[in-house]
């Protein structure tokens, strides 16, 4: 094929700026990779000379910033069972009862939940948690975050159900199952891949968010990790750079291992039904 | 083994009757077809049986005791459904020897029951695999096997063939026709293809419109249709039926329709009755009552040759008389017919079904 000389130019003009944008996204992970190996890290990307793990002993001497990713473990961990179990429950009885309306209710649920965990209901959701005598607990946390996830988290089970043919429990059932066993020894396991999608998203949800523990708690020693990277301020109010990119690097590990851990051992596929 | 009875069974989805006031009853070891078109209510029926769906109206027996309200678990039954509803996550060994595994059996016992009806079914090779591993054919001999491998009052089948291509459905035919007669089962089998009911049933309940039109042995229902829909349903192909009016007198009755030729038939009682409110009837030839004559003679059918289908052995000849439909016959004889020749397709008088306006059979005399 013959290249005119004007589209010769143009070809390597598009390349030039797709790679310049390319490098414009990939410097800040190079520094996120980078810095927590640097004692002397700062703002601007350089290679560390030497490596060194110095800025991860200072934050494991931290205490408050141990204490933090713990608490960030407790609340994610907690959430995560509260939604993925109630949302597993509900989505199955939503899909497999023939109640009137029940399409409705996901979507009111849904529509609510936007507002729960957005910051618009702040003020309100402060007012009950402290009526119930719960700020500055785990609990607090954790409850409210099962509030916001649970609507979307139980739209994506009950989709995932429906999909599930009734025939499978219908031949346990005849096959001499209860509901119950049924339920545990054939459904559950072919929805199983759905329930591990909403456990990632809410983990994810919960382990990142900044906002609604800020609010709700008080005392340091319940703080997750998101609010405690805002400690490693020197008292001028500049961030402490070494510091702050090693333990980010920290706080994004479990989120990494998880997706790593699903999708070895789950590999994201669903079973899916056999074809009729 | 159980026998099982419907008594006035009504099944309701809203305002729609999928069954309307059905009664029958299955008696000990028979294996009885529920045969009819999409929508009919087999299904619906069958679930009734297993407990999945609860009667509006009426009750269910089971073994002579009233199980209208119990749960499938308390049924002692077996049901292989159209989807084979195979348990993706479980190998063939535990998807099979889940009931089982329901009923406290050990480990050892169950992978050992599994193995003796996976043999028998000829997928005992195939154990540790997943469903997902095998082919549509031994998917079906796997829910059959589960099916099999705890004894049961009851047998369901929904349809168990239709997934599978025309051969494997001829294989699995035969074999479940052996399994039966060798068992003595009790089963309900679910099918709409009136061939699948006439080679396994000992007796076919015709369904239509959520009602039974005809219960009677295979034979019996290709001889001695009750309704022009069971006559027009059974039969490969189904029995040819053309709209004739009548008229009688001396004691003999004379049919009329554009193309046919008939004697005069022995005029009867019933007939009387049925021309009574109407002169219109129809008469009904099956396919295999007709071969081909030359000339006008007396009882035949005269029309232009619309297609010629050569099946093998036999041929499949369809006339087309325009309006009043088609009559196909299957002829053993190799003609040579032109397309749009003039065909006439002769029977014998013993061979014509009479039914009255509202398509009910007007039975012959004798009979
Ligand atoms: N759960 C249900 N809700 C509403 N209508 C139903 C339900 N199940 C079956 N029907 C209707 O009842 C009729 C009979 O259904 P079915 O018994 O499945 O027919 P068949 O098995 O003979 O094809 C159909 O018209 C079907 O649409
Ligand atoms: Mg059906």
């Amino acid at each position: 094929m013959k290249l005119t000389l004007s589209a010769f130019v143009g070809r390597i003009a598009f390349s030039a700026l797709a790679a310049l944008i390319g490098a414009a996204f990939a410097l800040p992970l190079l520094w996120f990779l980078f810095a927590p190996f640097n004692a002397r890290a700062e703002l601007g990307l350089a290679l560390p000379d030497p490596w060194t793990l110095s800025n991860f002993v200072t934050v494991f001497g931290n205490n408050f910033a141990v204490q933090a990713l713990w608490n960030s473990l407790i609340q994610s961990v907690g959430g995560v069972i509260l939604v993925g179990a109630a949302a597993t429950l509900a989505a199955y009885a939503l899909s497999r009862s023939s109640l009137p309306g029940k399409g409705a209710v996901t979507y009111i649920l849904l529509l609510f939940s936007s507002v729960v965990s957005g910051s618009a209901a702040m003020v309100p959701i402060f007012l009950i948690v402290s009526a119930a005598g719960l700020i500055d607990t785990h609990l607090a946390v954790i409850l409210t975050f099962a509030g916001g996830l649970l609507p979307t988290a139980m739209f994506i089970l009950r989709d995932f159900i429906d999909s599930i043919p009734k025939s499978y429990e219908e031949s346990a059932m005849v096959a001499g199952a209860s509901p119950v066993q049924a339920f545990f020894d054939v459904a559950l396991p072919v929805i199983r891949p759905g329930i591990v999608v909403v456990v990632v998203w809410s983990f994810v949800n919960i382990w990142g968010s900044f906002l609604i523990p800020f609010i709700l708690l008080r005392s340091d020693d319940q703080m997750p990790a998101s609010v405690a990277i805002y400690s490693f301020y020197s008292e001028a109010g500049t961030p402490i750079v070494t510091l702050l990119a090693a333990y980010s690097l920290i706080y994004s590990l479990p989120v990494i291992v998880l997706y790593l851990f699903v999708s070895w051992k789950f590999g994201f596929r669903f079973f899916g039904g056999i074809k009729a | 083994m159980a026998s099982v009875e419907f008594r006035s069974v009504t099944k309701s989805f809203g305002s729609f009757n999928a069954v309307s006031d059905v009664s029958f009853s299955i008696g000990d070891g028979e294996f009885v077809c529920l045969l009819g078109p999409s929508g009919c209510g087999k299904t619906t029926s069958l679930r009734m049986i297993a407990g999945l769906e609860t009667p509006t109206l009426g009750q269910v027996l089971i073994g002579g005791q009233d199980v209208t309200h119990y749960h499938p678990k308390d049924r002692q039954i077996s049901m292989v459904f159209q989807d084979y509803a195979l348990y993706p996550h479980m190998n063939l060994a535990d998807n099979i020897a889940y009931p089982l595994k329901v009923r406290g059996k050990s480990v050892s016992e169950r992978h050992g029951r599994a193995r003796e009806v996976a043999d028998v079914l000829k997928i005992g090779h195939l154990l540790d695999r997943l469903p997902s591993q095998i082919s549509g054919g031994q998917q079906q001999r796997t829910s059959l096997a589960r099916a099999l491998v705890y004894p049961s009052q009851v047998y369901l089948f929904d349809e168990p063939l239709s997934n599978l291509d025309a051969k494997l459905r001829l294989e699995a035919r035969g074999f479940l026709n052996h399994l039966q007669r060798d068992m003595g089962m009790t089963a309900v089998y679910v099918t709409h293809d009136q061939a699948e009911a006439m080679a396994l049933a000992t007796r076919i309940a015709v369904m239509d419109q959520g009602r039974i039109v005809q219960y009677a042995s295979p034979i019996e229902i290709y001889r001695l249709p009750a309704t022009t829909f069971v006559a027009n349903f059974v039969g490969n192909p189904p029995m040819n039926l053309v709209e004739v009016e009548a008229s009688h007198g001396n004691g003999s009755l004379q049919l009329r329709a554009d193309g046919l030729s008939i004697a005069p038939l022995p005029m009867t009682d019933v007939i009387g009755k049925a021309l009574a409110t109407s002169s219109k009837l129809t008469l009904g030839v099956r396919p295999e009552h007709l071969h081909i004559a030359q000339g006008s003679a007396p009882n035949t059918i005269t029309a232009a040759l619309f297609a010629n289908e050569n099946m093998g052995p036999e041929s499949l000849v369809t006339v087309d008389r325009a309006d009043a439909g088609r009559v196909t016959a299957r002829i053993f004889t190799d003609d040579h017919l032109q397309l749009g020749e003039t065909v006439t397709l002769a029977f014998s008088p013993e061979h014509v079904h009479l039914f009255n306006s509202k398509g009910d059979r007007i039975p012959a005399a004798g009979e």
